[in-house]
């Protein structure tokens, strides 16, 4: 059996009176690519985002990589040195350089001499395909570009799982291509990924898994095809009816 | 039949109608678009010109130039009073520091001009060093030649300090400790922490609620009364006591007017890379919050400046105080030397303040990397 990334066991998170996930149950292998989608407001970000402590569940144990998420300050900061994250509006820091974006947690978090750290910041931009941007401000790239150099900067600290929410949901059709191309290619160098996103050709491309949300429980998952092909509950075929007409 | 309605060739080019080309019609169009704002025009210029030639008529053509003393000030009719700020600009610089002595405020005006100036041009290296001597070294030599009674310096007392030295420690002193003390204030407010959040919030709103004089009163007055008898701190060090803290409270406010401006993704996003709470201050939030409101810190600054002239409340010969007690000197009291006094302290303190303004104009575009489109 291989080892797990990310286990999930009976997760519960309220926001006041609002039950948002519900007994949620996951185990991610290392090395898996998982999509997961449905509705809007069914609570697949809430569910990524406790997996970096974005958010904080109130029952039941999240794992990452063999550390418990528990109110450890010392765990938290762990966790997020093995876990990368991609948002939908990228949230780079406008003030710094393409570059210094991808320096600036190597630099203060991991202590790495700043040669060193421009190096491989210098070599994730180019596998981003944007070298050339390096010494640009992210507020002269265009979306796509500002997206990849997000991916980078989270790849600039090693991780070992990366989290994507709605990486293309803020892009322009021509510039969601250049976007999936590096996340196909960081799958296929066999990172473990867990995606939000309603992109389902990169789903039958790439994923190992597909798992279909709504109202904050995990309704269906199943292996790309059989999941598109096949769906087994009516909530299912209905939002797949829905995002595929 | 065939019918065209489109132009095929281009039809001649006539000159631009008179009354929008020409120099006449530009001043128009900038002056006068209609007759309504052409009358405002006109009434502010009469208004300008007037204001203008009556300062320029007191200040410079009916003004007194040289006099051994208030004589020719007095007669009738006669202008600013120049040869009274001649008499006492010194004075109005280092107010009763020794004469004998001035050399070492001198050499503090120069370190601290220098440095100063070294930290403000972008182009001039060393920023790390400078800012090193200008916050830590600088100080401490400053105190040390000013007070002096170390190292065979005579001792001189602060209530012989004053003039410009004294409202430029004031402010400096204010502005140097009211940005980090209120950049921590607007933190607190904002912390999880209900103790923090309810001591800072405590500390900026009683502060904000009460006038500056007031605070130096309690502190020059009041406070004595709650220290062991014996223990009287210096006066000028509880005037800088209450002009810092008061600041601070007002800073604290303008900062966090930033903080709510920088959106929830940057926090999110530093947290995502592993830097922990002060890192992420430090190094993402506060930057991009103290670069919006740039704006208001200056302005905090420039008020702080012109309230240092509060400090006379409490027997402080700041530059005001000791402008205004040159009036009673019977050598020069005139008709005309109140006047030319606060003529030439409003000068003094516009200039001070309108350097600050300029130069935040300029470092806000230089730290523009924005790039809105
Ligand atoms: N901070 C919050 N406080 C209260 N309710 C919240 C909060 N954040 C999210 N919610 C609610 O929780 C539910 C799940 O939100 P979540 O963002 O996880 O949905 P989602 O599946 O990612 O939807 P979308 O596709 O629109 O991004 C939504 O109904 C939302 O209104
Ligand atoms: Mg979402």
């Amino acid at each position: 059996m291989t080892e797990s990334a990310v286990v999930m066991k009976s997760v519960n998170k309220w926001y006041g009176q609002f039950h948002v996930l519900r007994d949620i149950n996951l185990d991610v292998k290392k090395g898996e690519r998982i999509v997961i989608c449905g509705p809007s407001g069914s609570g697949k970000s809430t569910m990524i985002r406790c997996i970096n402590r974005l958010e904080e569940h109130q029952q039941g144990d999240i794992i990452v990589d063999g550390i418990p998420l528990t109110t450890n300050v010392k765990n938290i900061d762990d966790v997020r040195r093995e876990v990368g994250m991609v948002f939908q509006h990228f949230n780079l820091f406008p003030h710094l350089t393409v570059l210094e974006n991808c320096t600036l947690a190597p630099m203060w978090v991991r202590k790495e001499p700043k040669a060193q750290a421009e190096e491989t910041a210098m070599k994730f931009l180019k596998r981003v395909k944007i070298p050339e941007q390096a010494l640009k401000y992210p507020g002269q790239l265009s979306g796509g570009q500002q997206q990849r150099v997000a991916i980078a900067r989270a790849l600039c600290m090693n991780p070992k799982i990366m989290l994507f929410d709605e990486p293309t949901s803020a892009l322009d059709p021509e510039m969601i291509k250049e976007v999936l191309d590096v996340m196909v290619d960081l799958a296929q160098g066999g990172m473990t990924m867990l995606c939000v996103t309603h992109e389902m050709a990169f789903a039958r491309q790439v994923a190992n898994r597909v798992i279909f949300m709504d109202q904050g429980q995990i309704v269906e998952q199943n292996e790309p095809n059989e999941f598109f092909l096949n769906p087994q509950s009516p909530r299912t075929k209905l939002f797949l009816e829905q995002i595929l007409h | 039949m065939s019918l065209s309605y489109v132009r095929t060739i281009d039809a001649p080019k006539l000159p631009a109608p008179t009354t929008t080309a020409g120099t006449w019609a530009k001043l128009r169009e900038r002056f006068a678009p209609t007759p309504l704002s052409g009358l405002g025009t006109l009434v502010i210029a009469v208004f300008l010109a007037w204001a203008i030639w009556s300062i320029f008529q007191w200040a410079i053509i009916d003004a007194v130039w040289t006099a051994p003393d208030r004589e020719p000030c007095n007669a009738p009719g006669a202008g600013a009073c120049w040869p009274f700020v001649q008499a006492k600009a010194l004075q109005w610089v280092y107010g009763f520091y020794p004469i004998e002595l001035r050399w070492r405020p001198n050499i503090v005006f120069l370190l601290g001009g220098l440095s100063l100036a070294g930290l403000l041009i972008p182009k001039i290296p060393f920023k790390g060093w400078n800012a090193l001597f200008f916050f830590l070294a600088f100080p401490i030599i400053a105190y040390v030649l000013l007070t002096g009674g170390r190292f065979g310096l005579e001792e001189v007392g602060t209530e012989q300090w004053g003039g410009l030295l004294v409202t430029l420690i004031v402010a400096i002193t204010g502005i140097v400790a009211s940005l980090p003390l209120g950049i921590l204030l607007a933190l607190g407010r904002r912390s999880k922490m209900p103790v923090v959040r309810t001591l800072c919030t405590g500390f900026i709103e009683i502060v904000r609620g009460v006038p500056l004089i007031t605070v130096l009163f309690m502190a020059s007055v009041m406070f004595p009364l709650f220290m062991p008898p014996g223990i009287n701190p210096d006066k000028l060090l509880k005037a800088l006591v209450g002009v810092g803290l008061f600041s601070a409270a007002y800073m604290a406010e303008v900062v966090r007017g930033g903080l709510q401006a920088i959106p929830k993704g940057q926090y999110e996003a530093s947290m995502a890379v592993g830097l922990s709470y002060w890192r992420m201050m430090l190094l993402v939030v506060m930057p991009q919050a103290l670069k919006v409101v740039i704006p208001g810190i200056v302005n905090s600054f420039i008020s702080l400046f012109k309230d240092t002239s509060l400090v006379s409340i409490i027997g402080i010969f700041d530059l005001f105080n000791i402008v205004q007690s040159g009036f009673n000197d019977a050598k020069w009291a005139s008709a005309q030397t109140g006047n030319t006094g606060y003529f030439a302290l409003a000068l003094i303190y516009w200039v001070f303040c309108f350097s600050m303004s300029r130069y935040s104009q300029f470092i806000e575009r230089r730290l523009n990397t924005s790039y809105t489109r």
